[in-house]
């Protein structure tokens, strides 16, 4: 089978425009990489659409009544915070099958402000526990404690690496850096994550035209082509303390594995990672889970400055979720236009030198809903 | 909380069930094919794929903290801080609950304290004045 790669990307700038439609937001990012490819609507042979919020609402069909019903297939897709990722993949999976040459792939969010989390029902919170989303990953990140004896201020150093990050990219919703006694002051959430521990809930869209190796020379694209070497999903494989305690890691093992397998690559070769930095403990267990440090190293790795930019594996340069926001479904692809423009050498003060491979990785679920993943490896063509 | 249970109060969680004598229980499940336990009823394994191989099992009432959080910010209406501790029972099941009786300070609170399960009546966040059988821990 040939290879697939992606010719057009873009993201609107991560925001809040409660003014908006949900697929409002969705046809811009769509007609800002349709632009990016240098294509149009009508050459697209089916469109994946990734949103949670109006998961029900045919926003896909609703985004091509604003920008032209060309009558091609639509896909409406949910998958947690792993929503936009697994469009993506569905667009990539049309074309490595053969059945179409250019698809069309986009992620919308429009969010609220606050916690997410809990369920419907007579609430448990409190009562037994915390079903928020911060609880949860901040027991993560105690687990990593327990077994490593990872700080608080480890912890917090992820925040005060993406906040300074963001400053470099004009498409984060925040762009202030925070030093750590600002981070590690800031009002408690849930111990160890503060408030600027946690991604920011904020309204995006982002998207991307896929092509297939025939049509990318057919139509002259190759020098803006971004080889995709990997597409993975996985959900969560059993683990002991699932129903108790919401299992990440697992997942995103899988998925890396598989990932790198795919590829024929391993995680010296990644030039650039954009990981699920949901929460800054999230950070810290994802290093070691997608193989960018052994076991119990990742406390040393935030320590060392390996992640930040100019350091070995540079993690999450656009700001990550912390800092560029996180709204949901659209983060997946946000990603993915991360570290295409890092590929293309377009991503101004922030470019990692010499970008020649980047992995993207997202993760999401829930209390008692499980977990979906989303990996992918792309290459400079 | 009070540390009474009445009959009439429905359970707050479906694990949680009461016994003929009305005296409130975790409610279990012990896979036959690979010995996973389980929390609350279930027919195929999670771990094994197993299918009817499930008995039901009394959850033990003790165990120890295996990692904790204290939760500053909740959802509205709920009252913090209070602390969310995923215990491990000593019949190698695993429970989240909130746990009473300590300071609510994370460095107070050692990984492996050993801790109870206690069970009361208590109204969610939710359904004001309305009781909930519920369950939470307490140092052992």
């Amino acid at each position: 089978m040939s290879d697939v790669y992606l010719v057009g990307v873009d993201m609107i700038k991560f925001g809040r425009y409660p003014d908006r439609t949900v697929p409002d937001l969705a046809a811009e990012a769509a007609l800002m990489a349709l632009d990016d490819a240098g294509l149009e609507l009508r050459q697209m042979q089916a469109l994946y659409c990734g949103n949670l919020g109006q998961a029900n609402g045919m926003v896909g069909q609703r985004m091509l009544a604003e920008i032209g019903q060309t009558g091609i297939p639509v896909t409406n897709v949910a998958n947690a915070c792993a929503t936009g990722a697994t469009a993506f993949r569905d667009a990539w999976m049309a074309i490595k099958a053969g059945v179409y040459d250019l698809t069309l792939a986009v992620g919308v969010e429009q969010m609220g402000k606050g916690l997410l989390g809990g369920g419907g029902g007579a609430s448990p919170e409190g009562l037994i526990g915390s079903g928020t989303m911060p609880a949860m990953f901040s027991h993560i990140g105690m687990e990593h404690t327990r077994k490593y004896g990872t700080t608080f201020a480890q912890f917090a150093k992820v925040s005060v690496k993406n906040h300074w990050h963001s400053t470099m990219n004009p498409k984060s919703m925040y762009r202030v850096e925070t030093p750590l006694q600002e981070v590690m002051a800031a009002e408690m959430i849930a111990y160890p994550n503060t408030k600027l521990m946690c991604s920011v809930n904020v309204d995006g869209s982002a998207a991307a035209v896929l092509a297939s190796e025939a049509m990318v020379k057919r139509l002259g694209l190759m020098d803006r082509a971004v080889r995709i070497r990997a597409s993975i999903m996985s959900s969560n494989p059993f683990a002991e303390r699932q129903a108790a305690m919401p299992d990440f890691s697992g997942a995103t093992r899988l998925a890396a594995r598989a990932a790198y397998e795919s590829a024929g690559v391993g995680p010296e070769d990644i030039s650039l990672v954009e990981l699920h930095d949901c929460f800054a403990t999230a950070e810290i267990v994802h290093y070691e889970n997608l193989g960018l440090c052994a076991d119990g190293e990742a406390g040393r790795l935030i320590d060392d400055g390996e992640t930040q930019l100019g350091g070995r594996i540079p993690v999450n340069v656009s700001g990550g979720l912390l800092s560029k926001g996180h709204p949901l479904g659209a983060t997946g692809i946000a990603n993915i236009y991360e570290v295409a423009t890092h590929l293309r050498g377009n991503a101004g003060d922030r470019q990692v030198e010499g970008a020649r491979l980047g992995l993207t990785h997202v993760v999401g679920g829930g209390p008692g809903m499980g977990t979906a993943c989303a990996i992918h490896i792309l290459e400079k063509a | 909380m009070t540390e009474t249970a009445t009959a009439e109060a429905p359970a707050l969680v479906p694990f949680l069930k009461r016994d003929a004598t009305g005296q409130p229980y975790l409610a279990g499940s012990r896979c036959e094919a690979c010995g996973h336990l389980f929390v609350g009823d279930r027919t195929v394994c999670a771990q094994c794929t197993a299918r009817g191989r499930m008995s039901p099992v009394r959850l033990a009432e003790t165990g120890k903290v295996y990692v904790h959080t204290v939760v500053h910010r909740s959802f509205p209406g709920v009252e913090t801080p209070f602390v969310d501790a995923i215990v491990d029972l000593d019949d190698g099941s695993h429970l989240k609950g909130t746990l009473t009786g300590v300071k609510p300070d994370p460095d107070a609170i050692p990984f492996g304290l050993p801790v109870k399960v206690a069970y009361c009546e208590a109204s969610p966040v939710n359904a004001p004045g309305k009781p909930y059988l519920t369950y939470y821990f307490i140092p052992a």
